[in-house]
């Protein structure tokens, strides 16, 4: 099969963070920071991305700004012609330092933030970390650069919706992404914590509606949950079909969650150039396209469209990632999710947070 | 009162236009999303700097193509890109 080029480049610059979210869809096993890949490495990786059809690459982590070479990694990415955004904490990003992001040639910044109000932000953060993104908020406005909040949703921050959005309105940000949370990665441990009930869902999701309909603040991205419609999300657009990831030690992936599925051999940039690892390199091609289906999907008429559901997903409720993602309905395994969602009346499970040396 | 000041099209600040040497074709880029134009959609955005109106935009590209339906289709085109959000 021909193969498309590549849209985008995750760069995960470093595993490193000062937050301890629940929900961190990073690996359980950490890079530690002896093995992440130098900055001219990943001048190596934006040149060779650009060559294969990347034009966009989200600079994350972690905590990318954790890195001192920040800025000169940011350049590389400009000058291969490659649109930057900076996915950031916000803990750390001062005025000087957005100014000399801006100077190397970042395009945007998307700030994560945790819940609308202080005391209920720095709990899901682990830490105290929310005015240190009320004042990340004011130096990216003040930048006058594109600026996207992303929140991911969750049992305890679900019935803040609106707050949420009133405060991305008042920060100033141009998009809010509210992305109800994935279970990949540290965040499987707390699936019981976090899956919200059904009816939070449907509140949210009116009052999201509700918002977009008033119109004149910013706009709403709602990233739909998979575990209540018995519809699975698309796999990142296909497996190896639009995006790919590379990892602090240089780890080449076709999404951020596949670190998890133990049966592939992820090669590294360190080892490959980009080309082969994503045209060639078994691990890029074990799920690409339909032929690896089987059924229900192989003969599914939305097989084209949702690509069998979430391959990460698959694996970490199946065992394997070649099986129909349990979210999906039509799955034999579907009772996997079913039976997981929360009772309207039980009370949240306790938080399990991530911990960062 | 109607604002009696034309339309002068400029992209959106979070919208770059960048010519793609991998697929061959003008891109619109932003902070989540990028939009391959299609024809001569780069053409006529690559006018809109803030500084032309529709009608001169129209008159430059009559000129650099004669005979195209431009004095009907550009107008349009402008219309769609900015309910997209992407011009000003």
């Amino acid at each position: 099969m021909t193969v498309p080029a590549p849209w985008a480049l995750l760069a995960e610059v470093t595993h490193r963070c000062p937050l301890h979210c629940p929900y961190c869809s990073n690996p359980l096993e950490l890079v530690r920071e002896d093995a992440e890949l130098g900055g001219d490495e990943w001048a190596r990786v934006f040149i060779e991305a650009a060559d294969l059809g990347v034009v966009q690459a989200h600079v994350s982590g972690g905590e990318p700004l954790l890195r001192p070479d920040l800025d000169a990694i940011v350049a590389a990415a400009h000058r291969a012609g490659v649109h930057t955004q900076l996915v950031t904490s916000g803990l750390g990003l001062s005025g000087p330092r957005l100014a000399r992001l801006l100077d190397a040639g970042l395009d945007a910044v998307q700030l994560s933030l945790q819940d609308a109000r202080r005391e209920g932000s720095d709990l899901i953060a682990g830490r105290r970390s929310y005015a240190a993104k009320e004042r990340a908020a004011q130096v990216i406005r003040s930048a006058d650069v594109p600026f996207g909040l992303n929140v991911v949703l969750h049992r305890r921050n679900l019935d803040s919706v609106a707050e949420i959005i009133d405060l991305g309105t008042r920060w100033g940000a141009d998009r809010i992404e509210l992305a109800n949370v994935q279970f990949h990665g540290w965040a499987l441990r707390n699936r019981a914590a976090l899956l919200p009930t059904r009816d939070q869902l449907t509140r949210a999701r009116a009052a999201v509606a509700d918002a977009a309909r008033r119109g004149g603040g910013p706009e709403l991205t709602w990233v739909m949950p998979d575990h209540y419609e018995g519809v699975p999300k698309p796999c990142m657009g296909g497996w190896g079909a639009r995006s790919l990831t590379v990892g602090p030690d240089g780890t080449a992936l076709p999404c951020p969650a596949a670190y998890a599925i133990a049966d592939l051999d992820f090669p590294n940039v360190r080892e490959r150039p980009l080309a082969w690892i994503w045209t060639d390199s078994p691990a890029f091609n074990a799920y690409r396209g339909t032929g690896w289906m089987n059924e229900p999907c192989r003969t599914c008429p939305r097989r084209d469209a949702d690509f069998g559901g979430c391959r990460c997903q698959a694996y970490a409720l199946t065992g394997d990632a070649a099986r129909t993602d349990p979210a999906c309905s039509l799955s034999p395994d579907h009772h996997l999710i079913r039976t997981l969602i929360p009772a309207p009346d039980t009370p949240p499970e306790p938080l399990t947070y991530r911990p960062h040396p | 009162m109607a604002d009696a000041s034309p339309w002068r099209p400029v992209l959106a600040r979070s919208v770059i236009l960048r010519y793609d040497r991998v697929r061959d074709a003008d891109l619109l880029l932003m902070p989540e999303r990028a939009v391959r134009l299609s024809g001569t959609g780069g053409r006529v955005l690559r006018l809109c700097d803030g500084s032309r109106t529709v009608a001169g935009i129209v008159a430059e590209l009559s000129e650099a193509f004669p005979g195209a339906p431009v004095e009907r289709e550009v107008p349009e085109f402008l219309e769609r890109v900015r309910a997209k959000g992407w011009l000003r």
